[in-house]
């Protein structure tokens, strides 16, 4: 009975997903028009057939940003999530392997950075190192590690309490190589459905810092600086601020079907 | 006889189109005590969930089951769902998972008997008391306000059944109520349940695969396999004089004939443990003095020689798996020391601990979660050969590999498939396989065949007499079950509160036992 619920929320986030990911890729190459270029001739035109989704104060084309914002989005939260997890679930495997006093430090370790405010302290970290992309990876990245940390800890010490990593120790192991071999594969599914939540919250974070001014720079296309770029022009053309939104919007939902769908199918399995 | 308090007429029950429960039909009168018994797969769970009408989705169910009268499968769900608790109530195995982590006892069955009996808050607290009372748990142990990590097993399931029993229901349904239990716990919870069968008149269907259980506390007893039930009768006629094949093996599985004499093998001592202090720190309660160390082992000395089976019996708690993971090198202990093949096992590291590694190996109680399920059987049997200084190539490896599963009874292409498509027995026998790689000289059993049903034990216990023959290996049996102790060891060591209280050969042990404590274990060991 329950089954087509869940075929439906893995295929419809899994689906919307793979839109904005292969939209991403595809302004790798080709989008409508630059996304950069201006033509004030054609500025705050309302979508038409050559304009999809009209065009700015400026005269650039908006699909075409909204494909270059995605590329600039992915790129921000997928590297995020990769910093995160590539030391957060290091960190949180050692922390369940040692248990005892180290694992005390790396947990209290990761309360510093987790008490403060994500979105504060990325404004602080690019405000100190300078607004840009790069910067605003590092700072949604380092608040990943502490979730994927704790994530990774937590599912690792129910797999320490497992016979088999007895049954390993017994065959000589020491705690690394039973963390490599036996705990982090068994990670595996609990850490896709932590990556896709992370990966959306870093949508967020950096349609955040860019509507602040201080995710990526101009001309680098940004959904959140077309929010930004949007909101004196509000009553003037609409559009411009809700298609941006919307495409946050859809994202973010897309990826949170995405990891529902696939926690529900970690759990059948 | 009045009408019976339960009748179940010609109940089947199909699941997607597959015959689960076939044609059963059974009775059960008021204060009678009815078992239902059969190895794993049988279909006694699913009865109880049939009865109830707890049905997983897709069940198809066909037949009658009259309860006091009224026919259960017409109910509504919403009128099922005032009958569950109040007029049937449930009992099952793990009393862990049955209880809220967070509330305490009192506040759990006052909120039953709120939840069943529209009582008001005090009259639920009283009822709770008396509850409480009625299943032993008096005075401080069962104060309401406790909280179920502050119990015991044996207490938590007291909970359980009080639970089950402060809103009085005519009818209760044990499934296998006292199998997490140790033997002296499982004693006084059959007792009590019993007694509260009698004394109030109570219907009590008991789901249990251990005859002995059966023997002891059941009126009549139906015998299933496969989904249909094979005969019934009362208890002591179907134990005597089983009239299907089917409920021979059974008996004759559950009475474990000793298969060793007890005679004395003047091996070499293989494994030398002596005066093993083992202390846990124990929670701080004051900041200003740390609390004194929980003793888990208290000078405990043991030996096993080449060839023997050595068996430590102890109930939960005695300090049995404590005792393990030091006898592995797991633990360090605080005192004392292990020698193996004469030589310092606890204090050995690098090289020379891998070396004495090969010689010890383990197999451990639960089935499901001893191997990696992402590993296939050949690299999880295979993984000891990490202790080789040289590993195997992949040829020797597969041919060891094929060598221990045929060994233990398996098929060498099993070694490509993975450990969740087999059996519990089955999967012992490929942790027995993954012990057996290294040609150690013992293995150490944690409760190895306790999660397995009599028909799958017997068999595994017959695999291991023969192994032992064939390769001279030493066993180290640490259980809590007598019965199987009694069956397959030499010499048995008693455990208490983390000390050997008694030791001596099997015959010595069981025929005249010294301390106390192993009086009262043998006389709650139910008996055929």
């Amino acid at each position: 009975m329950n089954t087509p619920v869940r075929h439906w929320n893995f295929t419809v986030g899994a689906l919307i997903t793979a839109g904005f990911i292969g939209m991403a890729l595809l302004a790798q190459f080709w989008t409508p028009y630059d996304p950069a270029a201006l033509s004030i001739v054609d500025k705050l035109q309302a979508p038409d057939a050559r304009h999809w989704l009209g065009t700015d104060q400026l005269g650039r084309d908006v699909l075409s940003m909204i494909m270059a914002g995605a590329r600039t989005s992915v790129g921000v939260a997928l590297l995020s999530v990769l910093i995160g997890a590539s030391i957060g679930v290091p960190l949180g495997l050692v922390a369940a392997a040692a248990r005892g006093a180290l694992d005390e430090v790396l947990m209290r370790g990761n309360d510093v950075v987790f008490a403060f405010p994500a979105l504060l302290s990325a404004i602080l970290i690019t405000a100190v190192f300078g607004p840009g992309a790069v910067n605003a990876i590092i700072a949604i990245g380092i608040f990943n590690i502490p979730v994927f940390a704790r994530v990774a800890r937590a599912g690792a010490l129910t797999q320490w309490t497992l016979d088999y990593t007895l049954a390993a120790r017994i065959a000589g192991k020491g705690g690394w190589r039973i963390s490599w071999e036996h705990v982090l594969p068994n990670l595996f599914a609990l850490l896709w459905v932590q990556s896709t939540i992370q990966f959306s919250l870093g949508i967020i974070a950096e349609a955040g810092l860019s509507y602040v001014g201080l995710g990526a720079q101009p001309p680098t296309p940004s959904w959140g600086r077309m929010l930004n770029d949007a909101q004196t022009l509000t009553a003037l053309a609409p559009y411009l601020a809700v298609i941006p939104g919307l495409a946050v919007l859809l994202f973010v939902l897309g990826l949170n079907l995405l990891g529902e769908g696939l926690r529900q199918r970690a759990e059948r399995a | 006889m009045s009408a019976p308090l339960l009748e179940v007429a010609a109940l089947s029950v199909a699941i997607g189109g597959t015959p689960i429960l076939r044609d059963l039909s059974f009775k059960l009168g008021g204060g009678e005590v009815l078992g239902l018994v059969g190895a794993s797969g049988c279909g006694k769970s699913m009865t109880a969930l049939a009865l109830m009408r707890l049905l997983p989705r897709g069940a198809a169910m066909q037949g009658a089951v009259r309860l006091c009268g009224e026919d259960l499968t017409i109910k509504s769900d919403a009128q099922m769902r005032s009958i569950r608790g109040r007029t049937v109530g449930m009992v099952f195995q793990e009393p862990m998972t049955a209880l809220n982590p967070l509330m305490s006892i009192g506040a759990q069955v006052a909120e039953t008997v709120r939840l069943h009996g529209a009582a008001s808050r005090k009259a639920a607290q009283r009822a709770a008391r008396d509850a409480l009372d009625a299943v032993g748990l008096s005075g401080e142990q069962g104060a309401l306000d406790r909280l179920p990590f502050e119990l015991s097993g044996g207490q938590r399931q007291r909970v359980a059944i009080a639970m089950a029993l402060a809103v009085a229901p005519p009818l209760l349904i044990a499934d296998e109520p006292t199998t997490a239990l140790d033997v002296i716990t499982q004693a006084q919870v059959l007792t009590l349940l019993k007694d509260l069968a009698r004394s109030r008149h109570m219907g009590l269907l008991l789901i249990t695969h251990d005859l002995a259980v059966v023997a002891q506390l059941t009126d009549r007893v139906a015998v299933m396999q496969s989904g249909r039930i094979l005969e019934q009768d009362v208890t002591h006629e179907v134990l005597r004089h089983p009239r299907h094949s089917h409920t021979q093996a059974l008996i004759a599985a559950a009475a474990l004939e000793p298969r060793r004499g007890g005679a004395a093998l003047p091996g070499q001592p293989v494994l030398c443990v002596s005066h093993v202090v083992k202390e846990y720190p124990r929670r701080r309660r004051s900041i200003f003095k740390a609390p004194p160390p929980l003793r888990a082992l208290d000078d405990v000395s043991l030996l096993v020689h080449a060839g023997e089976t050595v068996g430590v019996v102890g109930e939960s708690g005695s300090g049995k798996s404590s005792l393990l993971k030091v006898i592995l090198a797991l633990h360090r202990a605080e005192q004392g020391g292990v020698a193996l093949l004469g030589e310092n096992f606890s204090d050995a590291g690098g090289a020379r601990l891998r070396t004495l590694r090969r010689a010890i190996q383990a197999v451990f109680q639960d089935p499901r979660s001893s191997f990696d399920g992402r590993w296939t059987v050949a690299d999880i049997v295979a993984e000891p050969f990490f202790l080789m200084d040289t590993p195997p190539d992949s040829a020797e490896r597969h041919r060891k590999v094929a060598h221990v599963l045929s060994q233990v009874g398996l098929m060498p292409q099993d070694a490509t498939r993975f450990p969740h498509e087999f059996s519990g027995g089955q999967r012992q026998r490929i942790a027995i396989a993954r012990a057996l790689i290294t040609q150690p000289a013992v293995i150490a059993f944690d409760e190895a065949v306790s999660a397995l049903d009599v028909l799958v034990r017997e068999q595994i216990l017959q695999l291991l007499a023969q192994l032992a023959q064939s390769a001279n290996l030493a066993y180290l049996f640490v259980t809590h079950d007598l019965h199987v102790i009694r069956a397959i060891a030499d010499r048995i060591y008693v455990m208490q509160r983390g000390r050997i209280v008694e030791h001596g050969t099997t015959a010595q042990v069981f025929d005249s036992p010294q301390h106390e404590y192993t009086r009262a274990l043998i006389a709650a060991t139910p008996r055929l």
